[in-house]
């Protein structure tokens, strides 16, 4: 079977300091990764380079086995990723904000409402992001993955600052992704309440 | 599940634009700043250099142009900085649509806010300057041809020290330069005009440099930006 995305022998370096070397790994459809480690032990900066957003010091990321640099635009179809920073604009209304970022990543932009209601945002759509609070503009950010088309998630600490019936609810839609044959790589401290799932751990302290 | 459409340049460009525009409405201090500091650059010149009329008409087209340059520079850090502190950068960047699309609508955008109202307010400023009548079309001309370079161009810069924490000297270091041809051939073209002299050959250069700045900036900063977020 091909694999989705591919790390082939990634070194990263931050500040003089080796925060992983030659860290290989594979993600196939249906593979829920969490990456662990603790504070700066270089999770965003596996996430950012997974996501072609900085280039590692060595070693590539591959997509369907060819080099991401090299296929950028099939990359990004299939790629959703959140980063600890939302991306979302206070000057913007909850479906601006929405529908904005729905169309940019070419994700389903129909029944937009059904998104808000998951994420428990109904009744917030014309106020401003910047009038809701940290949890709630998270949401926004979060709601994207309800019309995500793309196979391939990459989620820098997707829990944070979202309340147990929001955590429990993306839970289930992680588990609803993976077995319609997509792929999840996450970073969280939180352990994920997921028993029926095997969750693949990947600890970046060991990989020193 | 279906795929939806990918939208067509044109409307990711207007899209974009849309965004920016409304964001904009929104901080009105922004977008009114530059342009109050270009007035009050302006009004101040006659009130230092005293009611010399043929002072200020000589140097008239130089203050004009050097006040808007300096404006331009002044507004240039906002067309990135919030996207990218706000993570909105990255999601453009992670966008399968082509990034030099959405670049250009940004930068269309930014001369909508900045660069247009200097060009309508420049006949008021220059009738306070007692600039002469015959170089009125030369300077909306000018103005009009050369505030979009400016931004073109600035885009460029701010686009290279978008991660840095403090580049805004860098910035003027960067861009300054590469303004200088601009404000050399609008303040001669201007001063051609007020002499009743031909000055078109001025104004085919500013063109050409237009022309050149739409064509390669966005590719540019695109580049840049990728790199800046390195």
């Amino acid at each position: 079977m091909n694999s989705l995305l591919r790390a082939y022998q990634l070194t990263c370096i931050r500040e003089d300091r080796v925060l992983f070397d030659e860290l290989s790994f594979t993600v196939n459809a249906g593979d829920l990764i969490q990456i662990e480690g603790a504070n700066g032990a270089g999770k965003t900066s596996l996430l950012r380079l997974l996501a072609g957003l900085s280039l590692p010091y060595e070693g590539e990321v591959r997509y369907r086995e060819q080099a991401i640099t090299k296929c950028r635009e099939n990359y990004y179809q299939n790629l959703t990723f959140i980063g600890h920073l939302a991306g979302v604009k206070g000057e913007l209304t909850t479906v601006e904000n929405l529908s904005f970022s729905l169309a940019l990543q070419q994700d389903r932009i129909d029944n937009i409402d059904n998104a808000i209601e998951r994420v428990s945002l109904t009744g917030f759509e014309d106020s401003y992001a910047s009038h809701l609070s940290a949890g709630q503009n998270r949401r926004i950010a979060l709601a994207r993955l309800w019309q995500s088309t793309s196979k391939i998630w990459i989620l820098d600490e997707p829990f944070t600052a979202i309340d147990k019936s929001g955590v429990a609810q993306l839970e289930q839609l992680f588990l609803d992704h993976v077995a319609r044959g997509g792929a999840i790589i996450f970073t969280s401290h939180q352990e994920l309440q997921i028993a029926n799932h095997s969750v693949q751990r990947i600890n970046l302290e060991d990989q020193i | 599940m279906s795929t939806p459409q990918p939208l067509s340049y044109r409307q990711l460009f207007w899209q974009v634009m849309h965004r920016d525009l409304k964001v904009a409405v929104h901080n009105k201090g922004d977008i009114l700043n530059p342009l109050i500091f270009l007035v009050i650059v302006i009004t101040l010149f006659p009130l230092g250099i005293g009611p010399e009329t043929n002072l200020l008409t000589r140097i008239a087209p130089g203050i004009i142009w050097v006040a808007a340059l300096l404006s331009a520079l002044l507004s240039l850090e906002r067309l990135f900085k919030n996207d990218h502190s706000d993570g909105s950068l990255e999601q453009m960047l992670l966008s399968p649509q082509p990034l030099f699309i959405m670049v250009l609508a940004k930068i269309s955008a930014h001369w909508l806010l900045t660069g247009l109202p200097i060009i309508l307010i420049a006949p008021l400023l220059a009738l306070m300057l007692h600039m002469e009548p015959l170089a009125y079309p030369a300077l909306m001309i000018t103005l009009a041809l050369g505030t979009p370079v400016l931004s073109l161009i600035g885009a460029i810069g701010v686009a290279l020290t978008v991660g840095l924490k403090k580049g805004g000297v860098l910035l003027s270091l960067l861009i300054l330069p590469l303004y200088i041809p601009i404000l050399i051939f609008a303040t001669a073209a201007i001063e051609a005009a007020a002499l009743n002299m031909p000055y078109s050959g001025h104004i085919a250069i500013i063109s050409a440099l237009l022309v050149l700045a739409l064509t390669l900036s966005p590719f540019a900063v695109s580049a840049a930006l990728r790199v800046s977020t390195n």
